[in-house]
């Protein structure tokens, strides 16, 4: 038990620590093409992080996210001047926003198990987007919308502090969950909803704190991205490929892990980067090659794959242990 | 008064009526088998007892207050356990943490852990506590089924198809396991689809269910003797003898 909660803490402490290291970037790197890749990893940290809090933890994959994200984009962009000008308080806005929309995807899709969730999430990710494009007088349609920047000027340097702050806070909640009542409820809800209920596990209910804290990040991270581009249009934001590419980020990563969706991200991120660079129009196979090799060599993701490996060696070590002094 | 009373209860899906008008009581401390043919309806009432099926009509109260139109974790929660006959571990979690998750609910996590720990001495799988709960065999597997259903107290437990699947020996340990849930002040209706053995030796009182009616009721001599239980099992030709 003793070692149980010194690894926790130390969990802790290296997420922490990780973060004020990373927090010195800006301030040793010049280049602000890094810099940029390096906000765009984080903000996927973000992504997948909270999308695997509800797909990963409690099972339920959902391929509606871009909603969320779309919210809290279309909140700073259109919520910022009614609200005294501030993009701070559309952010917020749209983040709060995001949880009555979460309450309304819930209520909709959580009638529905399995594929037929995520085929509901689909639809209703879909209709959504329809609406906001043709909504023209709201949401400018089609032709985008310009959003207020949170922060003033060129430098990038507080927009990396923000993503990275985010990710960081983002980690650590969902690391909390996961060693709370909570946590271990998602996880029966996906191992088994009917047992989970006849162990008294209201599963429909913690589905739906999982989808609201999902949504609530997912929607802080839109509107961080709406920010710093300082333009969008619905097929940024609302598309099934956005919704596709946050599953991603947890799915390559590892399932129901802490650090898969980070991993996810650092790959995604940087390997996207780069083949958008190299290869054009073509860096769109990079997901679809690295979702296959995935799924068919490391079906749990990397994270997954590694965690079990280490187990098996762990296993083999002691055993080996147990011969030498036997 | 009883500790569930259940009157009229019937479930139909579409045109086929599954349950039929059944009515029992179960007293606190008693153990009941419910028996009857494969397809006689004995799933289908554990699924209307623990809320996993609407009840088309009658009702179902648990120490005097009704339980009809509860949610499955609400009627968990009044302190109704239950295993599944197709038993539902949940796989990636340790043996210990499908226990634990089940006691989380009534306990805090300390309090929780312990009392799991006694539910896996109890039904014997305290050494396999740390093993993945997909490791276990299918003995195994009721016998966390039943850790899991009993570890937040309950008074009353749903067994599903006990012993079905069980060789010889595990079904022994069933029944003797079954018999001991007295001590910790559970009462337990168990289904069980036709080892006669187990129902002669387990239950203070069986009911017996053919086509989702009840036929008969009584201790288990009165019911092994009885015409309608032998024309149930071995068709009308055996009843004479």
């Amino acid at each position: 038990m003793k070692t149980l909660s010194n690894l926790r803490s130390n969990f802790v402490y290296a997420v922490v620590g990780t973060g004020a290291i990373l927090a010195f970037v800006p301030f040793v790197l010049s280049s602000s093409y890094l810099l940029q890749v390096l906000i765009i990893v984080l903000l996927f940290v973000t992504l997948g992080v909270s999308w695997n809090l509800l797909g990963g933890y409690s099972g339920q994959l959902s391929l509606g996210h871009a909603v969320f994200f779309g919210i809290g984009a279309y909140g700073v962009a259109l919520l910022s001047k009614p609200l005294g000008q501030s993009p701070w308080l559309g952010l917020l806005a749209g983040a709060v926003l995001s949880l009555p929309l979460a309450a309304f995807v819930g209520y909709v899709c959580f009638r529905l198990r399995g594929p037929y969730f995520t085929l509901a999430t689909i639809a209703l990710a879909e209709v959504i987007r329809l609406v906001v494009l043709n909504s023209v007088d709201l949401t400018g349609g089609a032709k985008g919308v310009t959003v207020r920047p949170l922060f003033k000027g060129v430098d990038k340097a507080p927009w990396y502090l923000l993503a990275l702050g985010l990710a960081v806070f983002v980690v650590l909640v969902t690391y909390l969950i996961t060693r709370s009542k909570l946590g271990y409820y998602l996880v029966a809800i996906r191992e088994d909803e009917d047992a989970a209920e006849a162990v008294g596990v209201d599963a429909t209910g913690y589905k739906m704190v999982a989808l609201a804290i999902s949504a609530f990040f997912t929607s802080v991270a839109g509107g961080f991205f709406a920010s710093y581009l300082s333009f969008i249009e619905p097929d940024m934001v609302l598309s099934v490929e956005r919704s596709v590419e946050i599953c991603l980020l947890a799915i390559i990563g590892g399932l129901g892990t802490i650090l898969g969706p980070v991993v996810g991200a650092l790959i995604l991120g940087l390997a996207g980067e780069w083949f958008r660079t190299n290869l054009g129009q073509a860096h769109l196979l990079t997901y679809g090659v690295l979702l296959v090799a995935v799924i068919m060599f490391m079906p749990e993701g990397i994270v997954g794959t590694m965690k079990k490996a280490g187990q098996v060696i762990g296993k083999r070590l002691s055993e080996e242990r147990r011969r030498v002094t036997a | 008064m009883s500790l569930l009373e259940i009157k009229g209860l019937t479930k139909q899906f579409g045109g086929l009526t599954a349950v039929k008008n059944v009515d029992f009581d179960i007293d606190e401390g008693e153990i009941v088998s419910i028996i009857g043919p494969n397809g006689a309806g004995k799933t289908t009432i554990f699924n209307l007892i623990s809320g996993f099926y609407p009840v088309t009509a009658g009702t179902m109260k648990f120490k005097g207050r009704s339980i009809v139109g509860l949610k499955p974790h609400q009627v968990c929660q009044r302190g109704i356990g239950r295993t599944f006959q197709i038993v539902k571990p949940f796989g990636s979690m340790t043996v210990l943490e499908n226990v634990l998750v089940a006691g989380l609910c009534r306990f805090g996590f300390e309090e929780a852990r312990d009392e799991a720990m006694k539910c896996l001495e109890f039904t014997g799988l305290a050494e396999r506590a740390d093993q993945p709960a997909k490791s276990l065999t299918l003995g195994g597997r009721k016998r966390l089924e039943m850790a899991r259903a009993i570890v937040a107290r309950p008074d009353l437990v749903l067994l599903d198809e006990v012993v079905a699947g069980l060789n010889p020996r595990e079904t022994e340990e069933t029944i003797q396991l079954i018999r001991r849930l007295r001590e910790r002040g559970v009462s337990a209706a168990a289904g069980v689809e036709h080892v006669m053995r187990v129902v002669m030796t387990l239950s203070d009182r069986v009911i017996v269910l053919n086509h989702g009616e009840k036929i008969a009721e009584g201790t288990p001599q009165e019911i092994a003797g009885d015409r309608r239980v032998i024309e149930a099992y071995l068709g009308e030709g055996y009843a004479q003898s």
